[in-house]
């Protein structure tokens, strides 16, 4: 068996991001993800990769689209005030379809707010945070070690859709350390992004084959001259203001994902099978939750934890499964109440609904849990 | 080792304290122990306060936090002032032999050890006592064994250093017999 | 000659163009074409098509990406430099070349612009310089002179102006140069120039905009502006040669600035062989 090695939450994104394939990394130093930039610009030359720190977040995230176009596996790190400022060229990512994957350390805001205090207030701008109409992927772990196959994950689901992902972090996972068995390099599975054009496609880079949602993608110098935009575009690549254009690809972009909901949601459920009360929560206050649910079991209460990995698309099938048996939902969450709309959302009106929330930058605890329970 | 401990060592930013959590928690990865550490950010990383906190556990952590610390380090006066205020009472603090230990604290819990001192009269190197640190807990809990430790220290020194840091760590260990 | 190149290197489904009657930009961008195609062509340069990426950001300037059949991309406002880092840094050996606009890259771009150009990274950039916002109706641009007028300075513009070239050869770029829409083959040099140059090229050309520009300062018709440009820009050869005083209200065109500082990419390289070697050698 490997072995066990003492790693860190944003120790842990680098080594499985460049596992995954990540060969680019471009950012600007913020608290609390700044680890993942240094951390890249040792580790990624050593892979023959490249790392760069540019002059600030947004030309960071541009560089990102720029490497992923030129067929790199490409990634950045930041933290509330700098994903703000990435949200134009997230929108860019997602209306090109240029694969990449965005790391969000959560810290408490609004703005500069605390810099080094755990925070999960950024659920919402993962989901909302660039303009218009867009598909989203968001994933969030709960401890180191799922850090590391997590990551792998965001740039799979990255490459098989075409989209980038946003790998919602806190502060809580982010700078905690922990031992973690690294699995071996040939279990992995690490996906690609599906290259090459079907037969006449190639005159239509964006060209989609009936009964499928991802257009085949070919690096910049491969022999496939191509335009990628941002405005609303054709087959070709190239812009259009004809309604019919924008509504075909408008609508494709957001059925790639909704489509495909099932292969993207993974939840993790714990304790459920008897649970008459569930906490629902993601991130690093699934640890919290976790003890107050053993606690609380051990106490004779039928408690379970029921936690979206996959944070975006919200997985509403998944819980409404449960809601016929569960009776009460704790949504526990660091900030004033964000999954809890989805949660209201779904559930409407078929379970009680509480909340725990917590927005002065200190950590919910076991004991906050178990006096709400 | 008992089944758990929850420490929290504490000092000035630059002696280290962050280090010596890290030592022992990679320690605890190399014998197979549970782990989880994490430290205090911001300005009081950079100078005054700084703190880090440990959890070696048998069982699987959940909560990643130390809520009461089983045993306290404290390298300088305001942080053994400050941080015996907020421990369980069957903690262990260690303390420098050069801090006054406070009236609040019940001496028997207290082992005050000449930590500063063996790392720059002994070792010769006063930023040693992180390491002079963490061999002495080592000796004085029964955590791992002399060679787990040893690796933990050679992961987490830079290259050329090997020497001077095992020579603190053997001097901690030591310190308590 | 002109439409055989056309043909070539146009893609011929989406023209016509968008720009105006007496837009210079079509001459921009046909210059570009003409560059690129005696480098293609030129065996000792060894270019190939392939390799030659398109990146423009926003405004007039940047619609000129989606015209050329090369690899192209057509970003965000401001940010064609800083993707253009990202393609050069993934694949050095991509010949990387930014169309961009005065607005595009020295307000909103004008930071990735200074740090591309301090870093050294080989990009070539093309600054299609109109004086003003042509996309957006004729609004003032960080190069729009002292005292002109434009929607948003319908009283005179009090900023003071940038000079482009002199701004990317201020914050590091090796190879700055200036061109006209008049002056074509002067200015289709220098863009080879700017491309053969193995580190961050700035080449500000002077473009007209009659429709915006011209009508707010009574600059008269397209033809009027060409006539200004080709008596008002000097070549650098003859430039040097006029007395102080015929060289009042003159301007110089041809390359301005050039030095051998090493390129970005190529010093990265040598940190990735090293990690190799290190490796190899543990």
């Amino acid at each position: 068996m490997a072995k066990a090695v003492l790693m860190q939450g944003n120790e842990a994104v680098v080594e499985g991001a460049i596992a995954a394939g990540m060969r680019f990394f471009a950012g600007y130093p913020i608290t609390p993800s700044t680890e993942i930039a240094e951390q890249c610009a040792l580790r990624l030359p050593q892979e023959g990769g490249t790392f760069i720190q540019m002059e600030d977040e947004i030309s960071s995230m541009a560089a990102v689209l720029g490497a992923s176009a030129a067929g790199v596996k490409s990634m950045t790190a930041t933290s509330g005030p700098g994903f703000s400022l990435k949200q134009e060229n997230i929108g860019y990512g997602a209306m090109a379809e240029i694969p990449c994957v965005i790391v969000d350390v959560q810290r408490s805001g609004p703005s500069t707010g605390l810099p080094t205090s755990p925070s999960q207030a950024d659920y919402m701008q993962a989901r909302w945070g660039t303009h218009g109409d867009h598909p989203v992927i968001a994933l969030s772990p709960s401890s180191v070690a799922e850090t590391y196959t997590l990551i792998i994950r965001a740039f799979n689901l990255s490459e098989k859709y075409r989209t980038p992902v946003i790998f919602l972090m806190d502060e809580i996972v982010g700078h905690l350390r922990e031992g973690v068995t690294l699995p071996r390099a040939n279990d992995l599975v690490i996906n690609q992004r599906k290259s090459s054009f079907k037969d006449g496609a190639n005159k239509f880079a964006y060209f989609v084959p009936e009964g499928e949602y991802v257009p085949a993608m070919k690096p910049f110098g491969k022999g496939e001259r191509y335009n990628i935009t941002g405005l609303v575009h054709d087959r070709s690549g190239f812009p259009t203001n004809n309604s019919q254009e924008a509504a075909t690809l408008c609508t494709r972009l957001m059925e790639k994902i909704d489509k495909n909901a099932d292969d993207i949601i993974r939840v993790e459920e714990y304790q459920m099978d008897d649970a008459d009360t569930a906490i629902i929560c993601f991130g690093g206050t699934t640890r919290s939750a976790k003890h107050a649910v053993n606690e609380a079991r051990a106490a004779g209460k039928k408690v379970g934890l029921f936690r979206p990995i996959t944070v975006w698309p919200f997985p509403e099938k998944q819980l409404a499964k449960w809601l016929g048996q569960v009776k009460k939902l704790l949504v526990v969450e660091h900030n004033y109440g964000q999954m809890l709309l989805e949660v209201q959302r779904c559930a409407a009106g078929q379970a009680e609904i509480d909340f725990l929330g917590r927005i002065n930058g200190t950590v919910i605890t076991p004991a906050d849990i178990a006096e709400k329970l | 080792m008992d089944s758990r401990y929850d420490m929290r060592f504490t000092g000035s930013g630059g002696q280290g304290v962050i280090l010596a959590s890290i030592i022992l928690a990679e320690a605890a990865v190399i014998s197979g122990l549970h782990t989880a550490q994490s430290q205090s950010y911001g300005p009081e990383a950079r100078g005054g306060l700084c703190r880090a906190e440990v959890i070696i556990s048998k069982d699987e952590i959940l909560y990643p936090r130390i809520i009461t610390p089983t045993f306290l380090l404290a390298l300088t006066q305001s942080s053994l002032d400050k941080y015996s205020q907020s421990i369980s009472k069957d903690c262990i603090v260690v303390a420098d032999s050069s801090l006054t230990v406070p009236d609040s604290l019940d001496p028997s819990r207290v082992v005050c050890l000449p930590i500063l001192e063996t790392a720059s009269e002994k070792v010769g190197k006063a930023m040693t006592a992180n390491v002079v640190a963490v061999g002495a807990i080592n000796s004085l809990l029964g955590l791992f064994d002399d060679a787990s430790l040893e690796e933990a220290v050679r992961r987490h020194i830079p290259a050329g250093t090997e020497e001077l840091n095992l020579k603190a760590l053997h001097a901690g260990m030591e310190l308590v017999s | 000659m002109p439409s055989d190149l056309i043909h070539e290197y146009m893609r011929i489904d989406h023209l016509p163009h968008i720009w105006c009657a007496g837009c210079g930009n079509g001459t921009i961008m046909r210059d570009v074409a003409v560059a690129l195609d005696e480098l293609i062509t030129d065996p000792e340069f060894a270019l190939t098509r392939d390799q030659v990426v398109i990146v423009s950001g926003i405004g007039c300037s940047s619609r000129a990406a989606g015209y050329m059949d090369f690899n192209s991309i057509h970003t965000t406002h401001g940010r064609a430099i800083a993707f253009a880092t990202g393609i050069k840094l993934a694949n050095p050996r991509l010949e990387v070349i930014v169309l961009t606009g005065d607005g595009d890259a020295s307000a909103i771009g004008g930071n990735h612009l200074i740090h591309a150009a301090r870093r050294n990274i080989g990009l070539t950039v093309i600054c299609f310089d109109n004086l003003i916002y042509g996309m957006t109706g004729g609004q003032y641009s960080p190069v729009t002179p002292h005292g002109d007028k434009a929607t948003t300075a319908p009283y005179g513009n009090v900023d003071r102006p940038f000079d482009v070239a002199k701004l990317a050869e201020g914050a590091g770029a090796s190879y700055t140069a200036r061109g006209d829409i008049y002056h074509v083959r002067e200015t289709i040099d220098i863009i080879k120039q700017g491309i053969k140059h193995k580190g961050f090229s700035l080449i500000d050309v002077y473009s007209t905009c009659p429709t915006y520009y011209g009508r707010k300062n009574k600059k008269g018709e397209a033809v009027d502006m060409l006539k200004w440009q080709k008596e008002n820009l000097i070549p650098v050869s003859k430039y040097y040669t006029l007395s102080e005083q015929a060289k009042e209200g003159k301007l110089v065109i041809g390359p301005l600035h050039h030095s051998n500082y090493p390129e970005y990419s190529a010093e990265y390289a040598k940190i990735i062989e090293a990690c190799k070697e290190a490796k190899k050698g543990k």
